[in-house]
């Protein structure tokens, strides 16, 4: 039997009247770069609160390398593997870039609770916090405050985060929003970087079809809360349904 | 916010002028007892008690995002806790350690109550449990005294047993043991807040959302921010007993919570030290009003204002913004 890295089963969650995502069943597996896309309203972005644990679903379970981590708090989930980005920019606006990239790397290690320690002490996180700097592309604004940086930087410094805690599975929502081209290359160079490397799994919410269909290997397209279609490009680009309701002319 | 250390990685100096600030200070605390009368190191240690006490109170503020009512409370149960102690035993560090202890122990039963909530929630939480506490400090009569409170509080040796007894009858021994114990106790906190740890309030402060997705467990952090927060104002009401010989309920009004947020607004949330230089211009707005008018608590709320209008990171950051003007160029601390 084979073990998804993700799988999750009659995933339902409503917002009053509204449902968002309409019992969602799907597996990702190990190494392949999926996409989610859809129309806005679809339920991309609260499937993958569902996945993270940002949100609770009325119903379906989510199992995790087997394990079911339904009701594991998001904290709990990026222990075992899970991380994410956010639609809406998410990073510590008043530390340094470093000290955005250092947290996750602390975190790793468990050294958050250490008291007494000074922060060039941690060996360890420092170096790994550099690396990631260097790898994102922002060493040299290293001891700039977060919130000072361009928008794409932002975006990058983000992402840098999300890797930072060594992920198995990373969820990026809209990473390339607001990027000019040189900053999306830079996205794109390192989630590719980073799967074949720390065998990072990157499924990501993606507007821009140029982005979606150069990078994945799987395309989820979502509907109304459900999965409308599921398949490699070629079969999303060939398939009619898909190219009805969403896709159109921009393939 | 100060954000520590690693932002300001630079070219090392032996000799800054915060260093040498501080420096001199620690050099005039000392001398003080030398050139002062009792009156004088009756308002330092008052000034060290209450720096304890909002250093503590801005762990939570300043460096988590929580804003506390209530720290009155556990400054009460450091006060009353160290009182009892010394009645028992009259061995001041029992008593102290003691006091403060039973305070932290406070601080975790209802900090796991109040930390499930944040904003308003969070402090009205804590305002109601420090008026519980009150309450208890009023109305308990058989264990506080109820509004007559605790008296006849021994000024106790400091004994370590085998080792030493010093008396502390004299006012200037125990205003030495009050500037040594608090002195460590701002060693530890600097080196808290400069330390992972402090990092990881900060990033709580900064974003909840994205600390949680490092893998954190948010609101076990904000539990240990408030059992700090309210070790240190254990702490500073540990002091107090051996100072005043009693201890009373006002110690555990809201209005005794209110001190170190004024505290802390007058010196600064976004600096190590705003705190301790808020307790001593508390004290002195306190001693210089006070002697023009009964009603000084409204001109201190006038200067508060001010300040919290014109000038939002207090009178620290207000210095160091001018410091850095007058030399331009060069780093300050």
């Amino acid at each position: 039997m084979t073990e998804y890295l993700l799988e999750t089963k009659g995933l339902r969650k409503t917002f009053g009247r509204l449902t968002a995502v309409a019992g969602v069943g799907l597996e990702l597996t190990e190494g392949t770069l999926t996409a989610i896309i859809g129309p806005n309203g679809a339920g991309k972005t609260t499937l993958i609160n569902l996945l993270t644990g940002l949100l609770t679903p009325d119903t379906g379970t989510v199992h995790f390398k087997g394990e079911d981590i339904t009701r594991v708090p998001s904290h709990g989930r990026v222990r075992r593997g899970l991380s994410r980005s956010f639609q809406i920019m998410n990073i510590f606006p008043n530390l340094t870039v470093r000290q955005n990239l250092l947290l996750p790397a602390l975190a790793r290690r468990g050294r958050n609770l250490h008291a007494l320690a000074r922060l060039e002490e941690e060996t360890g996180a420092n170096a790994e916090a550099e690396e990631l700097l260097r790898e994102i592309g922002l060493w040299d604004h290293r001891d700039v405050r977060a919130g000072a940086l361009s928008h794409g930087d932002q975006r990058l410094l983000e992402l840098g985060i999300a890797v930072g805690t060594r992920p198995e599975l990373c969820f990026l929502d809209e990473p390339c929003a607001g990027m000019n081209p040189i900053e999306r290359q830079t996205v794109l160079g390192l989630m590719r970087k980073l799967s074949g490397q720390r065998r990072t799994t990157f499924v990501i919410v993606e507007h821009d079809m140029d982005v979606v269909f150069s990078l994945a290997e799987r395309i989820i397209v979502m509907n109304h809360g459900e999965v409308l279609a599921d398949g490699t490009p070629a079969e999303i680009r060939e398939n009619r349904v898909v190219r009805e309701t969403y896709l159109g002319a921009e393939v | 916010m100060d954000v520590g250390p690693v932002a300001s990685a630079g070219r090392p100096r032996i000799l800054t002028p915060g260093r040498s600030a501080i420096g001199g200070l620690i050099l005039a605390l000392l001398l003080l007892p030398l050139v002062g009368g009792q009156y004088a190191q009756y308002v330092a240690i008052q000034v060290l008690i209450l720096s304890l006490f909002a250093l503590g109170f801005n762990i939570l503020f300043g460096y988590t995002g929580l804003l506390s009512f209530g720290q009155a409370g556990f400054y009460a149960v450091g006060a009353y806790g160290c009182a009892k102690l010394l009645l028992l035993k009259p061995s001041l560090l029992f008593g102290v350690i003691g006091g403060t202890l039973l305070a932290g122990a406070a601080a975790l039963v209802l900090g796991v109550l109040c930390i499930r909530h944040t904003r308003i929630y969070f402090s009205m939480l804590t305002l109601a449990f420090g008026m519980m506490i009150f309450s208890m400090a009023l109305k308990w009569r058989d264990f506080t005294g109820g509004d007559d409170g605790l008296v006849g509080i021994p000024r106790a040796p400091l004994e370590i047993p085998g080792l030493v007894s010093v008396s502390m009858a004299s006012m200037g021994r125990y205003y030495y043991f009050v500037l040594v114990v608090s002195l460590l106790a701002i060693g530890i906190a600097y080196r808290l807040v400069h330390s992972p740890l402090g990092l990881t309030f900060q990033g709580i402060l900064d974003s909840e959302g994205r600390m949680a997705f490092t893998g954190v467990s948010v609101r076990a952090y904000r539990l240990i921010a408030f059992v700090i927060a309210g070790l240190y104002a254990g702490l500073a009401g540990a002091l107090l007993p051996a100072l005043e010989n009693t201890v009373t309920p006002p110690v555990a009004h809201w209005t005794t919570s209110a001190d170190p947020v004024l505290a802390t607004l007058l010196g600064g949330i976004q600096a190590f030290a705003g705190p301790i230089v808020g307790a001593f211009l508390f004290f002195m707005i306190k001693d210089i009003i006070v002697r023009f008018t009964e009603y000084w608590l409204i001109w201190l709320g006038i200067i508060v204002v001010v300040l919290v209008m014109g000038f939002r990171g207090g009178v620290v950051s207000l210095a160091t913004a001018r410091w850095r003007a007058l030399r331009p160029g060069r780093e300050g601390t």
